[in-house]
């Protein structure tokens, strides 16, 4: 392998040049399209009275019939103490089996507004050559939600939903706005300048509970045209995951050419960066991808 | 040594560096969230909770920052805590101050909430104590300077159940009422209207947390008229009507007057207020 890791290689590059910027950056356009879309249906009621979706993305309800509850807040609500209603086990559930099919870690990438500021920031760490002081282990993440859970299960309290940025920001975006946009500056200035990845790759126990029941999940990236990696390096610069790649990239008959990991997000960046096609989106089992 | 039993004892050292590595910062993570937990669930007195939440902690365990309480309240009554404020993040309150809860019948906020941290039981606006209305200044309150506002009164949604007036005597001018407000805890839903409304500059009545409000009789105190009640007799050896030992002529005032010496004229009876009911009567004997 001849890793040329010049720093300021744009990734993707080759991809843009032999399959066009547009289709170079498919999957990217649709998961901004996706977030914006998430998060303009629920702003269409306060803003234009049009109530499709009430609430945020904690718990809502849907054309006054659809409710759905986020099986993390649901989870930390029952280990409190409470013996949660109907409505909302319904609804934790539908989102449960949801994510389980689509992959855990698609809440991050497809639905999280903070992911938006993160991929800005890393995007911000790539371009200025930025070199990180601080690092974190990918482990960390595990280590804090083990201790929220621990510590609500004694208290009888949602600790984490006193402080959860994640849904503060859901939360104030669609109610009226505190001071999360200070909390989400500080994730930015971190993930940029401090430590690269920091929040959604190191600490942010959601992704570390998607990723959980994400290792299951039936809709998965593949590298089984892996026989073509030119070894340029440019899915393992855009991975906001970069570990979930490695096993896959062997060589073929080596190892499984499915991304298995929990930790990857299904966010298709590493299929649109590369020129040779060698990712694409399907399902777990190999036998039936072919 | 084996090369490979010293490849299964470096794994297993790091192994364990890392489950300790691991541990530890679970540890960490645990000791700060727990002292914060205790620190950001504070409620301050001024936050007023929704209908149906029996008590904060369970409330904190239940509600999931969702606002759909929030958004089907029809007067804008409820708001959800930012960052920031001092309620704990995300929940619902009010400010009775700004918009007091106007108590609708089918509690829309109730049955908004998917998870029950409002208690879906509670289908008589009537029944909800979302604190308690407190007259806590009675130096400001203009009704305890005889002046008539009775505002808080007439604004209550349970009007002579939750608020009702007192009349006493005024002691100022010593021939005047003061008619003051007096509020009820087994009615008063903490609606906070009557605060809303107190024409002060700032409310004289105001809706407290029903913990910060209410007192609490130790539990073994037994109120005598009770248990004589409940007995249906004395318990004790029966009371004989006390004897007051007073100079001759003059008369006591349970109501405040104290000792009333004997009036000049005779043939009063002693035991009587030492004026006479009939404002006729009064007349006359300062005619004689």
């Amino acid at each position: 392998m001849s890793v040329s890791t010049t720093s300021l290689k744009i990734p993707g590059q080759e991809a843009v040049q032999k399959k066009g910027w547009l289709h170079a950056h498919k999957w990217l356009l649709l998961r901004r399209f996706s977030q914006i879309l998430i998060l303009f249906v629920f702003l269409l009621g306060p803003i234009f009275g049009i109530w499709i979706v009430k609430g945020n993305m904690s718990s809502s309800l849907t054309l006054n019939v659809l409710s759905l509850t986020d099986p993390f807040v649901f989870l930390q609500s029952v280990l409190s103490g409470h013996v949660v209603e109907t409505t909302a086990v319904v609804g934790a559930l539908i989102v449960f089996a949801f994510y389980a099919i689509v992959g855990g870690r698609v809440y991050c990438s497809w639905v999280c507004p903070i992911n938006i500021v993160t991929d800005v920031a890393d995007w911000f760490y790539r371009k200025f050559n930025i070199k990180s002081p601080v690092h974190f282990s990918k482990n960390n993440r595990y280590a804090l939600l083990a201790a929220i859970l621990l510590v609500t299960l004694v208290s009888g309290i949602m600790v984490w939903e006193l402080l959860n940025p994640v849904t503060m920001l859901q939360r104030e975006l669609v109610f009226t706005m505190g001071f999360s946009w200070a909390v989400v500056l500080s994730i930015f200035i971190v993930d940029a300048f401090i430590s690269r990845r920091a929040w959604c790759g190191r600490f942010c126990p959601m992704g570390a509970f998607y990723s959980l029941f994400g290792k299951f999940s039936l809709i998965r990236v593949n590298a089984l045209n892996r026989d073509a990696c030119n070894d340029c390096m440019d899915c393992y610069v855009v991975c906001p995951e970069p570990q979930v790649i490695k096993p896959v990239l062997k060589k073929a008959g080596d190892s499984n050419p499915v991304i298995l990991a929990g930790n990857c997000t299904n966010c298709g960046r590493c299929i649109d960066v590369c020129s040779e096609d060698v990712f694409s989106l399907g399902i777990r089992s190999e036998k039936f991808i072919v | 040594m084996k090369p490979s039993t010293d490849k299964t004892l470096q794994s297993r050292r790091r192994f364990l560096e890392n489950i300790s590595r691991a541990a530890g910062g679970a540890v960490l993570y645990g000791i700060g969230l727990g002292l914060y937990s205790r620190q950001a669930t504070s409620l301050p007195a001024q936050s007023i909770r929704p209908p149906g939440v029996a008590n904060e902690s369970d409330f904190l365990s239940a509600c999931v920052r969702c606002g759909l309480c929030v958004r089907d309240c029809p007067y804008d009554t409820l708001k959800l805590s930012n960052l920031g404020d001092d309620v704990a993040l995300g929940t619902p309150y009010f400010d009775a101050r700004k918009i007091p809860c106007e108590m609708c019948e089918d509690i829309p906020c109730v049955k908004a909430c998917p998870t029950g941290a409002l208690d879906s039981a509670l289908d008589n606006i009537d029944d909800a104590r979302m604190g308690l209305a407190v007259l806590i200044d009675q130096e400001a309150c203009i009704a305890f300077q005889g002046l008539r506002c009775e505002v808080c009164f007439n604004v209550c949604p349970l009007a002579n159940k939750a608020i009702s007036l007192n009349r006493t005597h005024n002691q100022r001018t010593g021939k005047h009422a003061l008619i003051v407000p007096v509020v009820h805890s087994d009615a008063c839903t903490g609606c906070g209207k009557c605060e809303h409304a107190c024409i002060l500059e700032e409310a004289a009545i105001k809706v407290l947390p029903t913990r910060l409000a209410k007192g609490e009789l130790g539990h073994h105190y037994r109120l005598g008229w009770q248990e004589k009640q409940k007995a249906g007799e004395s318990l004790v050896t029966p009371d004989t009507p006390h004897q007051y030992n007073l100079p001759e002529g003059t008369s006591y005032d349970y109501e405040g007057e104290g000792l009333i010496p004997a009036p000049k004229n005779n043939g009063r009876n002693f035991n009587d207020t030492p004026f006479n009911k009939s404002a006729i009567d009064r007349l006359n004997e300062g005619i004689k």
